[in-house]
């Protein structure tokens, strides 16, 4: 049973879209990002994208790589991510991992599979992994009953839509636009355009939309013809910014009336 | 100077092609694409038309003009017997890569590249680098080709190597110099997939190495391959047999995938790749990524890489900084693996040293790049006693590139000139062989050149001749 399809659908039954933030597992430090994240939870998140640091995430922008390298530095490995998933999952939400692939593989695509299950993981997402390379991580994530979430992007073929979908479980990750995660002013036209072709080789898989959501307004925007709205720059710049948990409460609060289609007071 | 009768351009890229990568980009375990999605259209459509222009004549032969009236292919081979004496007994034969216009191997693949990027109609050029040769190469291709060009180098090593920095921006590239991660190559190539990722409607990577996502690695073997297509006749026709040996050094693995293609079915040639060992492998301070890694993904690609047990990339260090980089090329890791070739780490100390004795014996001021595959040759004669059954060993040398960029390095590394304390981190290596023995290649009646330097300043080169 696919926790994220379950938790996104229950969404949708509200008339509303699934509020999916992503935090990287130790900025500050690891128990100040897992209380950032417990607080997204409490505020409104449904789904947690639980972030392993690595030394070359080639597809964020500066925000992120100003949070995730004192992590790497501080040697956070994938126990603390464990942990952070546990937490989630306690807090009420749906924790999914999102990890280059690199760290998985050296964990272990069997044993990541296994611990990820155990520790109530939903699956993984994994941005620089295609399909076609894996085999392994579909196998072990079959086995373990995990979702795994591949990604489509504006110049992805009809062709690619449809294969790519078809190695999803859970929902797809339909990045908004060229280029890497940070905020930006005005969400891309190209994310609806994109979902469309996406829903159209795939009606019953869920389609979120990632990069360049920051505020409840383009929140209730993409809420408009997305299953789910994924923010991740905007909330590591509360916690760069040092706005702590709170911050992270506040801008919660908000995107959460966004993908209810409301504007915050 | 030989000028051999090379293959004719038709062979230059289809001959005896290895059977791999298959057709999605494996060579065995390794390779394929590690890459966000949005970048896989990009990646079809530069496989889709690097197949079809590499058996378009139109094309091959615009490549081959190039080559030879540009670049001056073919590059000649160099005898360096005095360099020799040093080796064990074996002889040694430069392939002179380093004569190349721009000065190193790296324009090979950079003007097959050029050419892509206008059939594929793209106006804009991107490139990571590390010594700046690769950088160097691609604006001065885009200069000739009427392409705007954007060049990505760590900021460490536009310290390290700020003559290129400069022939870049007088070719008409804009450097960027990149602050995150460690500040070298392994981030300066992060930030190009960055740019490509968010530009890729005008915008086509020049991928400067044999790594990273299909279909590069492939695509850059096959325009180096023509170093060893050639060294390979050249050595036939002026020896009557093949080398029992070609090495060559292994940062990405370029050069060394060039000489060693053509040799590949030859299977009583050693192929030896050299590594960057810096400190020394055991020290944890080194560069050299088969000698003292695991496989895993970087950029783009499976193969061996420095790691931590995270699975977080291990900054690498060498003196060298085309050398400074914590992966390899996917086909280098398997040929490791199948045993068709070996590779060995040298550290910066030998590599000084056998750059210093090129200069010294043989009047050739080498790339420290490629003075690690002088110092392997060194090494490798000399375990073979100079020979092979019982015949003198040949050994065939790839001179990479040339020194020019490395006289800042080489001079603070060997006590020469007016410089004031390496304060970079980087140049620790640099500081620890300060005013070291330059080793063993100082002729005993060298001595320096009248003014050059002060008296006290150049005291390494006389009294180094001792052990020579």
């Amino acid at each position: 049973m696919s926790l994220l399809a379950t938790t996104i659908g229950a969404a949708r039954a509200e008339g509303r879209a699934a509020l999916i933030a992503y935090l990287p597992v130790g900025y500050p430090d690891v128990d100040a990002s897992i209380a950032a994240m417990v607080g997204a939870v409490e505020t409104g998140a449904d789904v947690i994208e639980v972030g392993v640091p690595y030394s070359d995430p080639g597809m964020d922008g500066p925000v992120i790589q100003q949070a995730v390298d004192p992590a790497v530095r501080a040697g956070v490995g994938m126990r603390d991510v464990l942990r952070a998933v546990e937490a989630v999952a306690a807090a009420g939400a749906v924790p999914v991992v999102m990890s280059y692939w690199n760290p998985v593989e050296r964990y272990g695509v069997q044993r990541f599979a296994t611990d990820l299950a155990a520790a109530g993981g939903a699956g993984a997402i994994t941005p620089d992994l295609i399909p076609e390379e894996a085999g392994e991580w579909l196998a072990a994530a079959e086995a373990a009953d995990l979702d795994r979430v591949f990604l489509v992007a504006p110049s992805s073929t009809d062709a690619r839509l449809r294969s790519t979908t078809a190695a999803c479980r859970g929902f797809v990750y339909a990045a908004s636009t060229m280029g890497t995660t940070g905020t930006r002013a005005a969400v891309s036209d190209t994310a609806e355009a994109l979902v469309t072709r996406t829903r159209a080789v795939a009606p019953d898989l869920s389609v979120c939309v990632g990069l360049g959501v920051s505020n409840a307004e383009q929140a209730a925007e993409v809420a408009s013809f997305a299953d789910g709205v994924i923010v991740g720059s905007a909330y590591v710049r509360q916690l760069l910014d040092g706005a702590g948990p709170a911050g992270v409460r506040a801008l919660s609060a908000q995107l959460a009336e966004g993908v209810r289609g409301g504007m915050p007071a | 100077m030989t000028t051999s009768a090379v293959s004719p351009p038709m062979d230059r890229l289809e001959p005896a092609r290895p059977s791999w990568p298959d057709a999605t980009g494996h060579f065995g375990v390794f390779g394929g694409r590690f890459v966000p999605e949005a970048l896989i259209a990009a990646l079809d459509e530069l496989t889709e038309a690097y197949r079809a222009m590499r058996v378009d004549p139109a094309f091959l032969e615009e490549f081959a003009r190039l080559q030879r009236d540009y670049t001056g292919r073919p590059s000649p081979i160099t005898e360096v017997p005095r360099f020799a004496e040093h080796a064990g007994g074996a002889r040694v034969l430069l392939k002179r890569e380093d004569l190349n216009h721009t000065g190193s191997h790296k324009i090979n693949n950079v003007l097959g590249q050029a050419l892509l990027t206008k059939r594929i109609g793209k106006q804009r050029v991107i490139a990571e680098t590390g010594a700046g040769q690769h950088g160097v190469a691609t604006a001065t291709a885009a200069a000739l080709m009427g392409l705007s060009c954007t060049v990505y180098m760590g900021e460490e090593d536009t310290r390290r190597q700020a003559l290129n920095v400069a022939r870049m921006r007088l070719l008409g590239a804009e450097v960027i110099p990149v602050t995150t991660g460690s500040r070298t190559l392994k981030d300066a190539i992060n930030e190009a997939f960055r740019d490509w990722v968010t530009n890729v409607e005008t915008t086509n990577y020049v991928f400067g190495t044999v790594a990273g996502p299909h279909p590069f690695p492939e695509m850059v073997r096959d325009f180096q391959r023509v170093i060893g297509d050639e060294a390979r006749a050249q050595v036939l026709e002026r020896e009557g047999r093949l080398p029992d040996a070609v090495l060559a050094c292994v940062g990405g693995g370029s050069n060394a995938i060039g000489v060693f293609t053509a040799f590949v079915p030859d299977e009583g040639v050693r192929l030896v790749g050299l590594e960057a060992g810096g400190d020394g492998v055991d020290t944890g301070r080194h560069a050299a990524t088969i000698t003292g890694g695991t496989p895993g993904v970087l950029h783009g690609a499976r193969s061996y890489l420095l790691q931590d047990e995270n699975g977080q990339t291990i900054e690498s260090h060498s003196i060298s900084a085309g050398l400074d980089y914590p992966g390899v090329g996917p086909e280098h890791s398997h040929l490791h693996d199948i045993g068709r070739a070996e590779y060995r780490a040298v550290t910066d100390a030998e590599a000084m040293e056998a750059f210093a004795l090129l200069c010294r014996t043989e009047g050739i001021i080498p790339a420290i790049e490629s003075a690690h595959a002088l110092a392997g040759a060194m090494e490798l004669g000399r375990e073979l006693a100079g020979r092979v059954e019982d015949r003198q060993a040949l050994l065939l040398v790839n001179l990479s590139g040339r020194g020019d960029k490395d006289v800042e390095t080489a001079s603070r590394w060997f006590g020469l000139g007016e410089h004031g304390a390496p304060t970079d981190e980087d140049d620790r290596a640099v500081e620890a062989g300060r005013g070291a023995d330059p080793g063993p290649g100082l002729d005993t009646d060298q001595q320096p050149t009248e003014g050059a330097v002060s008296n006290d300043q150049a005291v390494a080169g006389q009294d180094a001749g001792g052990t020579a």
